[in-house]
């Protein structure tokens, strides 16, 4: 099929690609982590950025990167500690669309524009789109390498890590800085709504089918970039949004996970 | 105590206050490496904290505190600890020997490049603790006895001279309750390691302490077991009327929850079974 010896389609494949393994990576944490609200309301900040970017003549990308990294500061100053952490986002996130409306109604031409950042712009990813991708996503996969060891511990038993001289408020921090660089990337591939489909979908499949950490992570990976480059393709040639086939795969492959996996629920006895 | 070497643990006239309100004032007590000390006393005395201050996690408001000669702070390698039991969600993606390696290397930057020498010593610890059957499975669908065992493991495999425990039997049947104590109290034992050992309820303790620490409020008082588990002493830091009865070994108290306290060192279970 003569489509896929054009440009821009394989400009989408490999940015796409590039971000369903960065989600891949961060996913596993977003789950452990209780961090899905936290997710969706980055990037409904992101989608705020991006408006205000467009308003004034700015790159959308730009935008949506620097206000999900302006929120994850904001969220991570607000909220370290874990209760207080849901307040934190709903008010930033609240304001943030307050915001989006207000440019919204400000920029006339906007109607497709925010159609465009809603529920993604993968096939219209430029060159330079993907050299950003990329470079963002190596940003966050060395960070994450760094901090890997100290995360996971303060995510899975934080009065140990405490204990054992973890420092809490520097793994917060810096985590919710990672989370804002993948929010950025995914929403670029599936749209600021879309981007739980492969922040929280592909880890949750993933930790259905193993307990071990390392594996999670492995078909997190693998289950993202499948649902990423499947969704792509199948809208190379359907001419149907990406998004919707993004989200279809990252479904089925969650729910054949939940039904088929070897952890189904309640296999054991409940921890006393 | 060997001379020459530093407590494991001393407070000096140390007093803490939480929010302004006092939670315990003017303690001093020296532990000696090797020892093992139970703390009890009612909710909310301040016994976690205390660890917390061992653990140089929380700051005293007056007098010092020393562990092993210096003043304390987090990450202190010779200290193992036992948080208090928390469940895991059931389908959190760690396995038990994960949640032991966290006690070697859970703390430093980076990821484990080499992990043939962590899984060694994992093993070996989990041997140890006879926790090596359920090792690979995931920590959240374990039975509490389970979990408490794994976390033992994990703040005993760095080999630590301290080891603080907080509340470790709570949940437990008395079977595991046993079980349990019976694994510190060997690693007390064999390594000369310290303990000290937060709980409310001291009578699955009283074969392996050496000493008690009673915290009530604005008073405290330590000592032997004999010394303190008796209706003089408790009636003194209780202020109220308390009476302390012996049966084969156990011991029961009865008249602390007349002021509204739990029940110190409730052992109905024990009297009746």
């Amino acid at each position: 099929m003569s489509l896929w010896h054009y440009a821009f389609v394989q400009q989408a494949l490999v940015a796409g690609a590039v971000t369903a393994i960065v989600a891949g990576f961060v996913g596993p944490f977003v789950t452990a982590r209780n961090m899905g609200f936290a997710v969706h309301g980055l990037a409904e900040v992101g989608f705020t950025g991006a408006a205000g970017a467009i308003l004034v003549g700015l790159p959308a990308e730009l935008g949506l990167l620097a206000a999900c990294f302006a929120a994850a500061l904001a969220i991570g100053v607000l909220g370290v500690r874990l209760r207080e952490r849901d307040i934190a986002i709903g008010t930033i996130l609240a304001f943030g669309l307050g915001l989006g409306v207000l440019f919204l109604s400000l920029y006339t031409r906007y109607a497709t524009e925010a159609f465009s950042i809603l529920f993604g712009t993968i096939m219209a990813v430029s060159r330079d789109d993907v050299v950003r991708s990329a470079v963002v996503g190596a940003v966050v996969l060395v960070a994450l390498a760094v901090v890997y060891r100290p995360l996971r511990f303060a995510t899975v038993d934080p009065e140990a890590a405490e204990a054992r001289g973890v420092p809490m408020r520097v793994i917060s921090a810096v985590f919710l800085l990672i989370l804002a660089l993948a929010v950025a990337e995914a929403a670029q591939v599936v749209g600021v709504l879309l981007v739980l489909t492969l922040l929280i979908t592909p880890a949750g499949a993933a930790q259905r089918l193993t307990p071990h950490p390392g594996l999670v992570i492995l078909y997190s990976v693998v289950i993202a970039v499948v649902a990423t480059v499947g969704g792509i393709a199948c809208g190379v040639v359907t001419s149907l949004p990406v998004s919707f086939f993004v989200a279809s795969i990252s479904l089925a492959v969650y729910l054949t996970a939940r039904l088929l996996g070897p952890r189904a629920p309640a296999t054991r006895r409940a921890a006393a | 105590m060997i001379d020459g070497q530093p407590p494991a643990v001393r407070l000096e006239r140390a007093s803490l206050r939480l929010g302004g309100r006092p939670i315990w004032t003017d303690v001093s007590l020296t532990v000696a490496s090797g020892e093992f000390l139970a703390v009890i006393g009612p909710n909310g005395v301040g016994k976690t904290s205390l660890l917390r201050v061992v653990l140089g996690l929380q700051s005293l408001s007056a007098g010092t505190v020393q562990v092993g000669g210096r003043a304390p702070r987090p990450g202190n390698a010779p200290i193992g600890y036992v948080p208090q039991q928390r469940a895991f969600d059931p389908d959190l993606p760690i396995r038990g020997r994960d949640l032991v390696g966290f006690g070697l290397n859970g703390h430093r930057w980076g990821v484990t490049v080499r992990p043939e020498g962590v899984r060694k010593r994992v093993d070996g610890i989990l041997r140890r603790l006879d926790a090596a059957r359920y090792a690979d499975a995931p920590v959240g669908q374990l039975s509490g006895g389970e979990q408490q065992r794994l976390r033992i493991a994990q703040a005993l495999v760095g080999d630590p001279t301290i080891l603080l425990c907080d509340e470790p039997l709570l949940s437990l049947d008395l079977h595991f309750q046993q079980v349990i104590v019976q694994l510190i109290a060997d690693w007390n034992r064999s390594r000369g390691a310290t303990v000290i050992f937060v709980t409310h309820d001291v009578n699955p303790l009283l074969s392996a302490v050496d000493r008690i620490l009673l915290l009530a409020g604005a008073r405290w008082a330590a000592g032997s077991p004999d010394e303190i588990l008796t209706s003089e002493t408790l009636t003194r830091v209780y202020g109220l009327p308390v009476e302390v009865l012996r049966h084969r070994g156990r011991v029961l108290v009865v008249g602390a929850e007349l002021g509204g306290h739990e029940p110190v060192l409730a052992a109905h279970e024990d009297v009746i079974g």
